[in-house]
């Protein structure tokens, strides 16, 4: 629990985005007010920028276990998968026309899907299975030699899912070697350990607002030798791959989030958080978990019986307690992650998804669970 | 399970009474690459050392890449730790292999006891153990000739290890224990190669770098910073002297004839390096040149050049296409930093016709003309010093 002005907030919504660390907005600050030049000027101002943004790429480099040089600046998670499916696929088009995302991706990639296959490209959904995790079997299936682009998230932003990322790479590489592998891993980066190069990901998404950092800027690990082609045209920006001039501010205090970050530490802390809520939570009639026992600790997704998602998000509301309806992109949509997973629409519908920070105590866990109580009396009486 | 990383030395266990000091001074750039990765016990025997991370949160992938770049390393590899029991060895050897095995269709053992006193010989150790691993993965097909995956089976007098897979180290010999020399870098493709070709021969790098500004930028600085940072990975920590040849290059450019400008600038660096490796204590200058590559480069000039030198001029790239110094470049993850724009002071006023045949005596009655020493002092004197580190 943080204290905003006069009102105690429980803001159980980390997933959708976090309250910016103020080591990264002090720093954005910094850049917005002193260290403001154009990174790409010859003098001393464009100097100091520079050096700014490069220090940042080293932070999020080392993180990912990769080199500063293979890491380029977008706007954001959107940006970068985007720049992927329609840079390789447009890259790769001679080889083959077949691209594989799984059935539960972000919208920012099924959607740049459907987009491609309206442009010709033979798009493929790899289904996955109750527990949100794709089934390999059925993706070796879908691979075959015309295969150019797959895509993976590592962590369903709605469940928490872990995909098995390594070992769909090894299997891509064996059975359809001219294919490039994306991940989005904007729901995994500082939550788990990233390594795309050793794990043979030739492309990897990370955001930064989803850990302390501003929104509008995120990174694209981009493998040495995997082409692009660009979405954008301008200057000589970032290898001319994402041309304009650099946020500085924003990638900066990226940077900062970054390298504070310590993922054993509040992975030991987020699952002492997840093992509290997960103890009262089995404790109340009516709700079931639908996130599996695998799960990232971040993320717990549950359904209410017979409460409609948004009437029971609004209820917590007005006890201070924040948690999203399925994803926040997909405001009001039924989810297609929860129906990929087998789940009844009775279950999707009264889906609620509560993700951590650490910013958060078990204080916030304990409103949850009241705020739950109290609706589960109240909103099913009015139902019936 | 208690992970660890075995490395296999290299040409130095041929070395006779020196082969302490040589496992000593490689142990020590071992700690000193690995010092900001946690706490390790590290010890040798049997020509091997054995790398023990001493806390669970040490990150082996991070310390493999680290020892992968160590001179003196021919191969290493990542190994589980094993009770001296024949059981605990069939026990651990599936689990261990379960995630290099999770992608592969075939797979062999191979066993080496060089602990003759353990009762079972190695035939025996691979059929067991290959047993093992094809009841719990029934998938999977023993191949003997080109296996996906060879799990090693070791038993050694201290202890017995299970690997997967053996990592290429970078060969050579330990830093340090062919001394110190003094690199001139200058910001292209060749010098860093030099620096690190010299380093696998065993040498402790210091290292020249001259600018001119107004004329060369700070940024051409930062990126030699940059480039001597990623050789460090390889070479330890380097002393980088900054010297400042402005007056110098605008007294050359007014008093001496247009042609001569690079020859009498490449002997002036000469001259200062050769200074500064006196001052250090280093034995040797490096660079980057390579035969016939540009006008300084021919064998006429090179002569010139060398008569300035007071120290021996080692030159690794003499005999190489700069496709071959480029591929060199690209492995060490040099390269891309190497080709970045930025002006240095070799090419601040080029003659338009550089002389490629230049005559010692002609060029030494030039220089004496500029008089040129006291500035030399003076830069020698202004130089900075830097420590680049990994």
């Amino acid at each position: 629990m943080w204290k905003y002005g006069f009102m105690d907030l429980h803001y159980l919504d980390n997933s959708a985005t976090t309250a910016v660390c103020r080591s990264a907005a002090e720093k954005a600050l910094y850049m917005m007010t002193e260290n403001f030049g154009n990174p790409s000027s010859l003098h001393k101002f464009g100097i100091n920028a520079e050096l700014c943004i490069e220090d940042a790429r080293e932070a999020i480099a080392d993180a990912l276990s990769v080199q500063p040089k293979s890491i380029i600046f977008t706007s954001g998670g959107t940006e970068a998968n985007n720049t992927v499916l329609f840079g390789a696929a447009e890259a790769l088009k001679r080889r083959g026309s077949r691209i594989i995302v799984s059935a539960v991706e972000h919208s920012s990639v099924y959607e740049s899907a459907k987009r491609l296959g309206e442009m010709g490209y033979d798009i493929q959904y790899a289904p996955v299975d109750s527990d949100g995790v794709i089934d390999l079997e059925q993706l070796d299936n879908l691979l075959t030699d015309k295969t150019i682009l797959v895509s993976v998230m590592a962590v369903n932003n709605e469940t928490g899912s872990i995909q098995p990322t390594e070992r769909i790479a090894k299997r891509i590489k064996r059975r359809s070697p001219d294919a490039v592998f994306h991940v989005d891993a904007v729901q995994a980066f500082c939550k788990m350990p990233l390594k795309p190069q050793k794990w043979g990901v030739d492309f990897m998404t990370v955001s930064a607002h989803k850990i302390h950092a501003p929104k509008g800027v995120g990174a694209l690990y981009i493998r040495d030798g995997a082409r692009l082609i660009p979405l954008l045209y301008g200057g000589e920006q970032q290898k001319k791959i994402r041309p304009g001039t650099e946020s500085a501010p924003l990638i900066a205090a990226f940077g900062e989030a970054v390298k504070e970050a310590d993922i054993a530490k509040n992975n030991a802390y987020i699952r002492e958080l997840n093992d509290y809520a997960m103890t009262k939570l089995t404790a109340i009639d009516g709700v079931s978990i639908n996130s599996p026992a695998s799960a990232l600790p971040y993320i717990i997704n549950i359904s209410v019986e017979g409460i409609r998602s948004e009437t029971m998000l609004h209820h917590l509301e007005q006890s201070g307690v924040y948690v999203s309806s399925s994803s926040a992109c997909a405001k009001g949509k039924r989810s297609y992650v929860l129906a990929a997973m087998g789940l009844s629409d009775d279950r999707i519908d009264s889906s609620i998804r509560i993700s951590f920070s650490k910013y958060n105590a078990k204080e916030d866990i304990d409103a949850l669970i009241e705020g739950l109580r109290s609706g589960i009396a109240t909103l099913q009486k009015v139902r019936s | 399970m208690k992970e660890i990383v075995l490395i296999k030395l290299g040409e130095m266990v041929l070395k006779g009474l020196n082969r302490r000091t040589f496992e000593d001074v490689l142990i020590k750039n071992i700690k000193y690459r690995l010092r900001d990765l946690g706490k390790f016990e590290i010890k040798i025997a049997q020509s091997t050392i054995t790398v023990i991370p001493q806390s669970d949160d040490i990150d082996l992938d991070d310390v493999c890449e680290r020892i992968g770049e160590v001179f003196g390393i021919v191969t290493y590899s990542r190994a589980c730790v094993c009770e001296k029991d024949f059981y605990d060895i069939l026990e651990k050897a599936p689990v261990y292999a379960a995630d290099a095995l999770s992608e592969a269709k075939t797979f062999k053992v191979e066993s080496k006891r060089s602990d003759k006193r353990f009762p079972y010989k190695s035939p025996e150790i691979s059929a067991q153990v290959g047993g093992k691993i094809l009841s719990a993965f029934p998938r999977l097909k023993v191949d003997v000739k080109n296996p996906d995956v060879i799990v090693t089976v070791e038993v050694r007098d201290y202890g017995a290890y299970i690997r997967c897979g053996t990592l290429r180290g970078q060969g050579g010999m330990p830093v340090g224990t062919s001394g110190l020399a003094t690199v001139l870098i200058s910001g292209g493709i060749d010098s860093p190669v030099a620096a690190y070709m010299m380093a696998k021969r065993g040498l402790k790098l210091n290292a020249v770098h001259f600018e001119s500004p107004p004329y060369t930028s700070e940024r051409a600085r930062l990126k030699v910073e940059k480039l001597l940072k990623q050789v460090s990975r390889y070479a330890g920590s380097i002393e980088m002297h900054t010297v400042e040849l402005t007056k110098i290059q605008e007294t050359i450019r007014d008093r001496c004839p247009e042609e001569l400008f690079t020859i009498l600038l490449r002997r002036v660096m000469m001259k200062i390096s050769s200074r500064i490796a006196e001052i250090t204590g280093s034995g040797a200058l490096i660079t980057g040149e390579s035969l016939g590559q540009v006008a300084s480069q021919t064998m006429y000039a090179l002569g010139c050049t060398d008569a300035a030198a007071s120290k021996i001029v080692l030159r690794p790239l003499i005999g190489m296409d700069k496709q071959e110094i480029i591929n060199i470049s690209r492995r060490i993850n040099t390269f891309e930093t190497s080709i970045e724009p930025y002006e240095d002071c070799c090419t601040v006023f080029t003659p338009k016709h550089p002389r490629t045949k230049p005559v010692l005596r002609f060029v030494e009655m030039a220089e004496h003309e500029a008089q040129l020493d006291e500035m030399i002092e003076q830069a020698i004197a202004a130089t900075t010093v830097k420590t680049i580190a990994p």
